[in-house]
């Protein structure tokens, strides 16, 4: 069964090729598309069974296809690797695609480009699906190359618009800022390690280098900031935000299941790496900890119901870094799947409402919505809950409760982290509480337009199921992770404070925050307005509307600069040499062309001429 | 049979050439353009028959039947560009065929 492991991204990947290259007709375009990634997550299905039934000696396995090139002692091969951490991630990244591509079917219904659209949606699943099984980091490189294609094609999916054209290549260019980083810190790797097969490296990395090396800490850094521009960290969060010009199957297929999640699972996938080299961890730590925050004060502000759940998604991702630069490896990895399956149901529930009130994005033109559309206000309500973490019942509690007592408890987790994760769980139970407030609750503002049929809410509430249930798992989970990704438990004794305390803590903080966006938002709404009302508050809600401040800073640091620069070095000297050639070849066709008179007894001169001169010439000298 | 000295032949050769060359680039006439290209053949052919005498090989006169040939060709298909063009302009003035200049 393990065999099969190759066609988990090939089959996908073949039918964005089909897709790409032939047409269809319209079902079949969807029957195509949605029955390759359903395949894939059947056989993901079967790996798991039978990795499960027998698990393969050192309880992972290498499926080696060929060998991609051969250049002296640089052998990547194209080779798939299965351990307990990239199959968690492969089924979870299969199936939630798959419920994806089943919602789009119906969402893109009356869409032009049906056919672009799938095959875009296929190479994005198939790239991700590589990046997880890639046993070297130039396959993983590959796969993240093709995720960052495939999101610039899809955010940019409805080109016509041309803000939909730079928000894709908003995304394309602030991505490949980190994955240069992450280039170099392979090529340092290769460098020192000599090999870049992961596991290879994982040995040889403790070998090489003690305990906070230079060269590992650089290492760390730079696959750091590889995993900061893919998952929309600070400083590279900048895109994800905009990134919402897409159709929102794939915004829910960017947030959920593939891209956002890449650096999570690069960072797991090099946890070797990352304790070898403490301050590289503890920078992760802090990138997580400082997003959080401040993508949570910033989803408080936004009017567009997706450029909410954009920002908690930057939140939500920040926790997972925490929880991976404290040690806390296999909370981030729980926290993935929960986030998977909730946020994607945020964003499939969020797209039927959007439909339904004909394209509007504002939440504050929505409202009492629940009794028009039942199904998306349970199903968007339990995955709110799961995102602001319910205890005790849904998902997202079970997984953010495991972050936050790592980050208490964790080798490297401080009570500066745990404080820093509580105040997020209150900024996320406010804008989650507020967003359902506002479209769900009070009095309609919009007239519903459109019901969702069945393949969007078949979808949903699986989903809603899963966003339940996915928590439950918590135990065996952990024990099943544990080969590839210990717990890092700090010393006895260091930690101030019980997990049931802390999950007691998280739940009274969820409370008021629920309690907080019901008197803000629904009870009265006055009070919100003050607060906005004076110069101060305006001021901050400006300040956090615009992320930070975020974009007007790399507005007026890096692009005004940037096009300043190419427009005063329009004529420079390199410039010069370039038009001068050009300039070169007018004159030399007007002069020679002087010599084509047309005719013909001219011509006959010339060659008489000419053969004279090469006769002379090789007479003579 | 004396021989002829080969300077001669490829004197005759050079004269029957220049002259052929002279008439080409004077001659407006595409008539007698075609025949100057012919006398230029013709020079070629001695100079080839002279030299292919005076080593005692028969390549020389081969070569003229090459010649020959690609003259016979020549002619025939400038004979019927030089029909088509008098048809269309009811003249043999190579000069008014300039219309391909650059």
């Amino acid at each position: 069964m393990l065999g099969l492991l190759w066609l988990i991204p090939a089959i996908p990947f073949a039918s964005a090729l089909a897709l790409a290259v032939l047409r269809f007709p319209r079902k079949v375009v969807a029957w195509i598309a949605v029955s390759s990634i359903a395949a894939s997550s059947i056989i993901s299905l079967l790996v798991t069974f039978s990795f499960l039934h027998a698990p393969p000696a050192g309880n992972a396995y290498t499926e080696v296809l060929w060998t991609w090139m051969r250049v002296g002692d640089f052998r990547p091969e194209i080779a798939f690797y299965l351990d307990p951490l990239s199959l968690i991630m492969v089924v979870v990244v299969a199936f939630v695609s798959f419920l994806i591509h089943l919602y789009s079917t119906e969402f893109m219904a009356g869409d032009d480009g049906y056919s672009r659209f799938f095959a875009y949606m296929n190479l994005f699943v198939a790239s991700m699906l590589t990046l997880l099984l890639a046993n070297n980091l130039l396959l993983l490189y590959l796969g993240w190359e093709g995720v960052g294609l495939c999101s610039y094609l899809l955010i940019g999916f409805w080109y016509r618009d041309p803000e939909n054209g730079l928000a894709g290549r908003k995304a394309f260019i602030v991505t490949r800022v980190g994955d240069t980083a992450m280039l170099i810190g392979l090529f340092l790797l290769f460098h020192d390690l000599g090999t870049l097969n992961i596991q290879e490296l994982m040995q040889r990395a403790p070998q090489h280098w003690h305990l906070g090396a230079g060269a590992a800490v650089a290492a760390g850094l730079l696959l750091l900031g590889g995993a900061v521009g893919k998952s929309a960290q600070l400083p590279l969060q900048t895109w994800l935000p905009d990134a919402m010009a897409g159709p929102t199957p794939v915004s829910a297929l960017i947030h959920a299941a593939t891209m956002v999640t890449a650096g999570v699972y690069l960072i797991a996938r090099t946890h070797v790496l990352y304790s070898l080299a403490p301050p590289a961890q503890f920078a992760v730590a802090v990138v997580g900890a400082a997003t959080l925050l401040i993508a949570g004060f910033s989803a408080l502000t936004q009017w567009d119901l997706k450029r909410v759940l954009a920002y908690s998604t930057i939140s939500q991702i920040g926790y997972m870094f925490l929880a991976l630069g404290v040690g806390a490896w296999p909370a981030a990895i729980l926290h993935f799947m929960t986030h998977a399956f909730f946020k994607a149901l945020l964003f499939l529930a969020a797209g039927v409402v959007i439909q339904a009130l004909h394209e509007e994005h504002n939440i504050f033109r929505m409202g009492g919505l629940r009794k028009k559309l039942p199904v998306a206000f349970w199903t968007f309500l339990i995955a709110g809950c799961s995102l602001a973490g319910l205890p005790l019942i849904t998902a997202g509690a079970f997984s953010k409760d495991w972050i936050l007592w790592g980050a208490a408890s964790a080798a490297n987790g401080s009570m500066g982290f745990w404080i820093v994760a509580l105040i997020g769980i209150l900024l996320t139970s406010l804008y989650t509480f507020r967003m359902i407030f506002l479209v769900f609750f009070g009095e309609m503002h919009s007239e519903v337009t459109k019901k969702p049929g069945m393949a969007m809410l078949i979808p949903c509430i699986v989903l809603a199921f899963l966003s339940i249930a996915g928590g439950y798992v918590k135990t065996p989970f952990a024990h099943f992770l544990e080969t590839a990704l210990p717990w890092n438990a700090a010393a006895a004794g260091a930690v101030h404070i019980s997990e049931i305390g802390s999950e007691t803590v998280a739940g009274l903080v969820f409370l008021l925050g629920l309690v907080l966006a019901y008197v803000l938002f629904l009870r009265s709404r006055s009070y919100a307005a003050s607060l906005t009302d004076n110069a101060a508050g305006a001021a901050l809600h400006r300040f956090w509307f615009s992320d930070w401040g975020m974009d007007w800073l790399y507005d007026r640091l890096l692009v005004r600069p940037y096009a300043w620069a190419a427009r005063i070095d329009k004529g420079d000297l390199i410039d010069g040499f370039y038009s001068g050639i050009a300039e070169l070849n007018v004159l030399a066709w007007r002069v020679l062309g002087l010599t084509e008179s047309g005719r013909l007894r001219w011509y006959a001169a010339g060659i008489a001429a000419g053969s004279i001169i090469y006769i002379a010439v090789v007479l003579f000298l | 049979m004396t021989e002829v000295p080969l300077a001669y032949g490829l004197i005759l050769g050079g004269i029957l050439f220049a002259l052929g060359l002279a008439g080409l680039l004077m001659r407006r006439n595409l008539l007698f353009i075609l025949i100057s290209i012919e006398i230029m053949l013709n020079g070629a052919g001695v100079a080839f028959v002279a030299a292919g005498s005076r080593w005692g090989q028969p390549d020389g006169q081969i070569m003229f039947l090459f010649i020959l040939a690609a003259a016979a060709a020549e002619v025939s298909v400038g004979l019927a560009l030089l029909l088509r063009f008098y048809r269309q302009r009811h003249t043999l003035d190579a000069n008014r065929a300039n219309e391909m200049r650059g």
